[in-house]
């Protein structure tokens, strides 16, 4: 399969970078034993298949140094450290007696693999916490040779291992190219030509950081970022499953997370809102709104469908979102059992479980504005309604029912509360008893497993505020606490990943034993110290934890560089990187030596996402409607794709106006039946937490952005742009133009002169097929153009904005 | 560049491509009809453009072990048919009808809506054996039943889940949740597709829509090159199939070729080898353009074929609820001769969805307008296949989530029932003739070789050649598969030939 033979040449290829950077040499070939080098991929793949944390077979797990150290059942130990004669693990595998030799199925060790595992014990059986679980540490900023290409600290973490592989880094790429990069990831939208006659022109030396510092407070930040964490919220605007019904207001929760982003909102403080908004002292409603972050859950309506069993499946999801999002953990095996390769048992499954067992789904009132002209209103209302029932009482009866019927009709008129009604989380006055489920299933708790709320046993300790009520703050306390190691480390690569398309842990959903170790580990260690601010202890930030609501405000008056959990600061500090700001060129010669760019040899160009495949258009063309949040919107949809949808009563009516040409995260998403033109480029689907797209390329891209309705409207309007823009009177400067409102680049003469060729054969076509120009221009009339002219440029322009460079941040 | 390239063969050859501009340019002349006769088939379907294979997720790959079959037509008859009006007679309901069941049947049982102390209701169905092997049939499946010895029949499917939309995401995916792919999905991951003019996993459906909608062929965590692709029996088969209005083929091809042109430009600049994936995906596109239309056109097919599968007969009269609209025989009968031609073509996976199989009220009425709907185009898709010589390569799995229950609902309905219902397989290494597994004299549950949703699924994936332990990609730090990392399934192979 790609993907695993993918997976493989990575692995070897990390591995050759490895062997390649060795000084000395490890077990047979000389020098000190690395564990996670040497012994570890013989446990994993020889050992692991039954000594694993569910089977253990024997009573022996090989998961951590603890489990080799006690007495097997056999009575014997497995490894005593620094006496590979007394290691039972040894004896085992050296065994020449095939009935007692391990493994028991398949091939012995081979003697290289047992000398290994003799000289691990032998120096001392060391065997380190896994690199995830370790508390962040400040790495030292490495000397590194050539660093005069370095712009940032990290860079020289960079250069280190380039240097090491031999490799230089890429030139940096040209302004254009880092200009539409940077619009691209920091606001998802092209530059706009004066954007980029601007930058272009600014030799100032500041001018990059410049326009940096203007993206990032450019409220389309908080779009572009909003849309990344809206991924990991699984946000869609209906329940889900059969009867997927419409969540009017969901919309709120998106908007909330822009304006949190725009904001740059503390990620710390984010995160407290966000899992336990409710909890905070004198919470606001946009706290309370905040918690809908997990009303993203699915709903099953589906006639007699077990409402228990659901509620519980959004628990779970709660549970395994919470620990993928934050932790990089992969929880979801320990539902059922204690996890195979991870140290990670059932029971701290439940133990996080029970927070959000005790939380229900609840409702804020959102006050809205207006709101005080309604309470006036609303009294006012009350008053005569009072005045006309005083007057009633007292009425003769020839005329109460005049009175009566006025009565009537005021109470009709009553103003409309113009506050909305949110989903949110709140907590339960009664907590729930939380048991461990036999299986996962949630039919079978198991009445003497009484689990607590409680954090994961191989991080650091969850201490609560209040013991006799552990809740979920204390939980969302424990997750942003700087001795969490996980917290910002997981965080900085889902950023990372966003700014190199790939994280520099290749699993960003598992930071586990399991996952994939990072590329850069030092780096990676180092941004997540950098980010959250050196300046707490542990204990001094678990003081600030108590009232880090207090801390937002008080950050603000400091320079944004020293905010700590500052998302801008953050993207800023990167972007300003010189390996952000390398060439992508691909360099053939490096193909074989480090194919998925692991050394970062190069920046890495990428498909963009599917709302911003058509965010380019509608930008490209000026069709973008300005607009930011509010409702979501109704773009052109096929409307026998209702068929498909066994209830068939999809309220799919087409916006119109500016609405038809919002941006593509504003489209409504409905899970059972989301827009294709989202999902066929990869758009995740919503039913559970996403933290990685897909970038997949198919024939059905090609057909959508040739002849679907939205694109082909962006060509017409594309078209009618060029024509009729300024400066342009000649086809090689409309051409010019073109090319530079779809790539920002200008064109070289070659392209130039290609496109001038096509225009041309269309002109011809056109000239002998006014019928057919008629059916192009359709009701996009031109009075200055004649309609073959027009269609000549429409299908001109639907060629340039097909350019795989056009969809490709590069 | 120094002096602007004038045609596109300077273009061309001024690039300086290597061996991939070398080919293109080659390919390009041929189609200008420069270095040869120009013939209008050559033209509308280039054939050595780009290696498709290069980073072509599509392209075809070997099994683990030698295949039974290469392709698989799924008619998945959405809502749970009741099997004990079709395929598993159960006499003893005659005698316990308007009884309640015994208590102790009773433990840990679940339904949708009825209570468990609901009365049986006997079947008034008539039942006969068929062919060689002796299946039985009721009265409503006479075509299928020409087929008996052609068809295996399983009457003990077991399913896990009890509400449509989860168990048919089990059936299709694995496990009654969102997110995984479909077994399609999977197969087309696994082996690739045949086909380079048309997608590897088709989804044709009619009726009234699915409970699980397009959630039913998504490709979860594998790429979307894997998800199917709904085709459409009215209107242009595939979404953003057509041109735009005044733009026709050949001046689409124009513009492609101008596309290829400025993409190979830049490829030349980046070396970036998605690039060419992205030249090969626009050419496939072009030539899917041509192969789906072509697949839709039924023009060539003969009289007696469009007979055999009833294209052109009408609704029967009977008043259905939920029926879907007008024209569904139609469209059942033309998306099985689709499947057919999807088939003949290399389409790896076809999933036909058709609903509403779901009857709470008035099974007894209502079951006879979709069998009536069903039963001739299948048999006429089993003979078609037989005669072109596809059958034995093809395999065709009939089914739904789940069955329904010995238990009325109401007046005349059944309740979903997920602890034993039938499905039929038959083709590519299916043994014919065969009935597999018995259940209880009510039809409550197996009484001998229980066959899991799972297991089936291992099942159909051995006979891809395709071992279901090993077809897994690595998601959330476990190798997953279809089959599930949390159960142990098994091949069944009294199923196979």
């Amino acid at each position: 399969m790609p993907q695993r033979a993918d997976r493989i040449i990575a692995s070897m290829s990390v591995a050759m970078a490895a062997l390649a950077t060795l000084v000395c040499a490890p077990a047979v070939r000389g020098g000190p034993i690395d564990f996670v080098r040497d012994v570890q991929p013989i446990l994993n793949s020889r050992c692991l298949g039954c000594h694993n944390g569910v089977k253990g077979a024997g009573g022996l797990r090989l998961l951590e140094r603890g489990d080799v150290l006690g007495e097997a059942e056999s009575g014997s130990r497995p490894v005593v450290p620094g006496k590979p004669e007394g290691s039972e693990l040894l004896r085992r595998v050296a065994s020449n007696d095939a009935a007692d030799r391990m493994p028991a199925d398949g091939e012995p060790l081979s003697p290289r693999e047992i000398e290994t595992i003799r000289q691990w014990i032998a120096e001392g059986a060391v065997w380190p916490v896994h690199w995830a679980f370790r508390a962040v540490e400040r790495p030292r900023v490495p000397r590194a040779p050539g660093a005069a290409w370095a712009r940032t600290p990290l860079d020289r973490f960079v250069l280190v291992r380039l240097a090491a592989a031999n490799v230089q880094p890429a030139p940096e790429a040209n302004r254009t190219t880092l200009l539409r990069r940077l619009h691209l990831d920091l606001a998802g939208l092209p530059p706009t030509p004066d954007e980029a006659d601007e930058f272009i022109a600014d030799a100032s030396p500041g001018a990059y950081e410049k326009l940096i510092d203007r993206l990032l407070a450019s409220p389309r930040f908080g779009e572009r970022w909003g849309r990344h964490w809206l991924d990991l919220a699984r946000y869609a605007d209906t329940d889900g499953y059969e009867v997927d019904g419409p969540r009017p207001n969901a919309w709120h929760y998106r908007d909330w997370v822009i304006g949190a982003i725009n904001e740059d909102l503390p990620f710390d403080r984010f995160t407290l809102e966000q899992l336990a908004g409710d909890l905070l002292p004198e919470a606001t409603p946009r706290e309370h709104l905040a918690t809908a972050f997990h009303r993203q859950t699915l709903t099953n309506n589906e006639g007699g469908a077990d409402q228990e069993e659901y509620r519980v499946e959004a628990v779970i999801d709660r549970v395994n979102t919470t620990a993928t999002v934050w932790l990089g953990l992969t929880v979801g095996c320990t539902q059922c059992h204690d996890h195979p390769y991870e140290p990670l048992s059932q029971r701290e499954f439940y133990g996080l479980f029970a927070f959000f067992n005790n939380a229900d789904e609840s409702q804020v009132r959102l006050p809205a504005t207006g709101e005080e002209e309604y309470h006036v209103r609303k009294a006012e209302h009350e008053r005569a309604l009072e005045e006309l029932r005083r007057e009633l009482e007292s009425a003769s009866a020839e005329q109460r029912p005049r009175l009566e019927q006025r009565i009537r009709e005021r109470e009709r008129r009553a103003p409309r509360d113009p506050a909305v009604r949110l989903d949110v989380m709140a907590e339960r006055v009664e907590p729930r008893t939380t048991y461990i489920f036999d299986r996962g299933n949630f039919l079978r708790p198991i009445r003497d497993a009484v689990v607590p709320p409680g954090g994961i046993g191989v991080l650091h300790a969850l201490k609560p505020g209040n013991e006799t009520r552990v809740d979920r703050l204390d939980l969302a306390r424990w997750i942003v606490d700087p001795a969490n190691p996980l917290t910002a480390r997981v965080a900085v690569n889902q950023i990372w990943q966003h700014l190199f398309g790939r994280g520099l842990v290749r699993t960003p959903d598992n930071f586990g034993l399991n996952g994939d170790p990072p590329t850069h580990p030092e780096l990676l260690d180092w941004l997540a110290a950098e980010w959250v601010g050196r300046a707490f202890s542990s204990s001094e930030a678990r003081d600030r934890g108590w009232r880090i609501e207090d801390r937002g405000a008080k950050h603000k008056e400091q320079s944004p560089k020293h905010q700590p959990w500052s998302r801008k600061r953050l993207i800023r500090l990167i972007v300003t990187s010189a390996a952000y700001r390398q060439s992508a060129q691909h360099r053939p010669a490096l193909a074989e030596i480090d194919p998925r760019n692991g050394l970062l040899h190069r920046q890495n160009r990428f498909r963009v996402e599917a709302e911003i495949v058509r965010d380019l258009h509608l930008a490209a063309s000026g069709l973008l409607a300005e607009k930011i949040g509010g409702p979501s919107v109704f773009p052109p949809f096929s409307a026998d794709l209702k068929r498909i949808d066994f209830r068939s009563d999809l309220e799919w009516n087409t916006s119109t106006g500016a609405d038809r040409y919002r941006r593509g995260m504003y489209t409504f998403f409905k899970r059972t039946l989301p827009h294709p033109n989202l999902t066929m480029f990869d758009c995740p689907m919503a039913d559970a937490t996403a933290v990685e797209r897909a970038r997949s390329n198919t024939p059905l891209h090609a057909l959508i952005t040739l002849n679907n309705e939205v694109f082909v409207e962006a060509a017409r309007a594309f078209a009618v742009r060029v024509l009729c823009g300024e400066k342009c009177d000649d086809d090689a400067a409309r051409l010019t133009r073109a090319f530079q409102l779809a790539v920002t680049r200008l064109p070289s003469e070659g392209e130039r002169a290609r496109l001038l060729t096509f225009l041309d054969e269309n002109r011809k076509w056109y000239a002998e097929r006014p019928e057919e120009a008629a059916k192009l221009v359709a009701d996009q009339p031109f009075a200055d153009v004649a309609p073959a002219e027009l269609a000549a440029w429409i299908s001109t322009s639907s060629v340039i904005l097909n350019l795989d460079e056009f969809i490709t941040r590069e | 560049m120094t002096q602007p390239p004038t045609t596109r063969r300077e273009f061309l050859t001024g690039a300086g491509a290597g061996g991939l501009g070398m080919i293109a340019l080659a390919e390009l002349l041929t189609r200008d009809g420069l270095l040869g006769p120009r013939q209008a088939l050559a033209a509308e379907t280039p054939t050595a453009t780009i290696d498709l294979a290069v980073q072509q997720p599509l392209a075809p790959r070997p099994p683990h072990f030698s295949p039974r079959a290469r392709n698989c037509i799924f008619i998945f008859l959405d809502g749970g048919p009741s099997q004990m009006d079709l395929f598993d007679p159960k006499p003893k309901l005659r005698e316990l009808h308007g009884q309640p069941l015994p208590e102790s049947m009773l433990e840990n049982v679940r339904f949708a809506f009825i209570n468990k102390h609901a009365p049986l209701k006997a079947s008034p169905r008539s039942f006969r054996r068929y062919g060689e092997c002796g299946m039985e049939f009721s009265d409503l499946l006479p075509h299928l039943a020409t087929c008996a010895d052609d068809l295996c029949m399983v009457r003990t499917i077991v399913t896990e889940q009890f509400n449509h939309h989860p168990a048919q995401l089990m059936m299709q995916c694995g496990q009654g949740k969102l997110g995984l792919p479909a077994m399609g999905s999977w197969i087309t991951y696994g082996l690739g597709s045949e086909s380079q003019n048309l997608p590897g996993y088709v989804v044709l459906a009619g009726g009234r829509g699915t409970s699980g909608a397009a959630t039913l062929w998504q490709s979860g965590f594998l790429s979307s090159s894997h998800a199917g692709v709904l085709f459409r029996t009215r209107g242009e088969p595939v979404l953003n199939l057509s041109n735009p209005p005044g733009l026709p083929r050949a001046l689409r091809r124009r513009g492609l070729d101008a596309l290829a042109d400025l993409n190979q430009a830049h490829f030349e600049r980046m070396r970036d080898p998605e690039i060419h994936s992205r030249i090969a995906s626009y050419e496939l596109a072009f030539r899917m353009q041509a192969a789906a239309t072509q697949l839709g056109d039924l023009s060539g097919e003969s009289p007696h074929t469009l007979d055999a599968y009833g294209v052109d007969r009408e609704d029967w009269k009977i008043k259905v609820k939920r029926d879907g609209g007008p024209g569904q025989y139609r469209d059942f009968a033309t998306n099985c001769l689709l499947a057919r031609r999807l088939v003949e073509r290399g389409v790896r996976f076809v999933n036909i969805f058709h609903g509403f199989w779901d009857h709470h009220e008035n099974v007894d009425g209502e079951l006879p307008f979709y069998t009536g709907m069903v039963d001739q185009p299948i048999a006429a898709l089993i003979q078609d296949l037989k005669q072109r010589g596809l059958f034995d390569e093809t395999l065709l799995v009939i089914g739904s989530e789940f069955g329904r229950t010995p238990l009325g609902q109401g007046a005349a309905g059944r309740d979903h029932h997920p602890y034993a219902f039938t499905m039929l397989l038959a083709g590519g290494g299916i043994r014919g003739g065969h009935t597999h597994g018995e259940t209880d004299e009510i039809g409550w549950a197996p009484v001998r070789d229980p066959v899991h949703v799972n297991d089936l699924h291992a099942t159909l994936l051995h006979l891809f050649g395709l071992d279901h332990v090993r077809l897994t990609y690595r998601f959330r730090g476990l190798d997953q598969r279809l089959t599930t990392v949390t159960r142990e399934s098994r091949v069944v192979p009294e199923l196979l030939s």
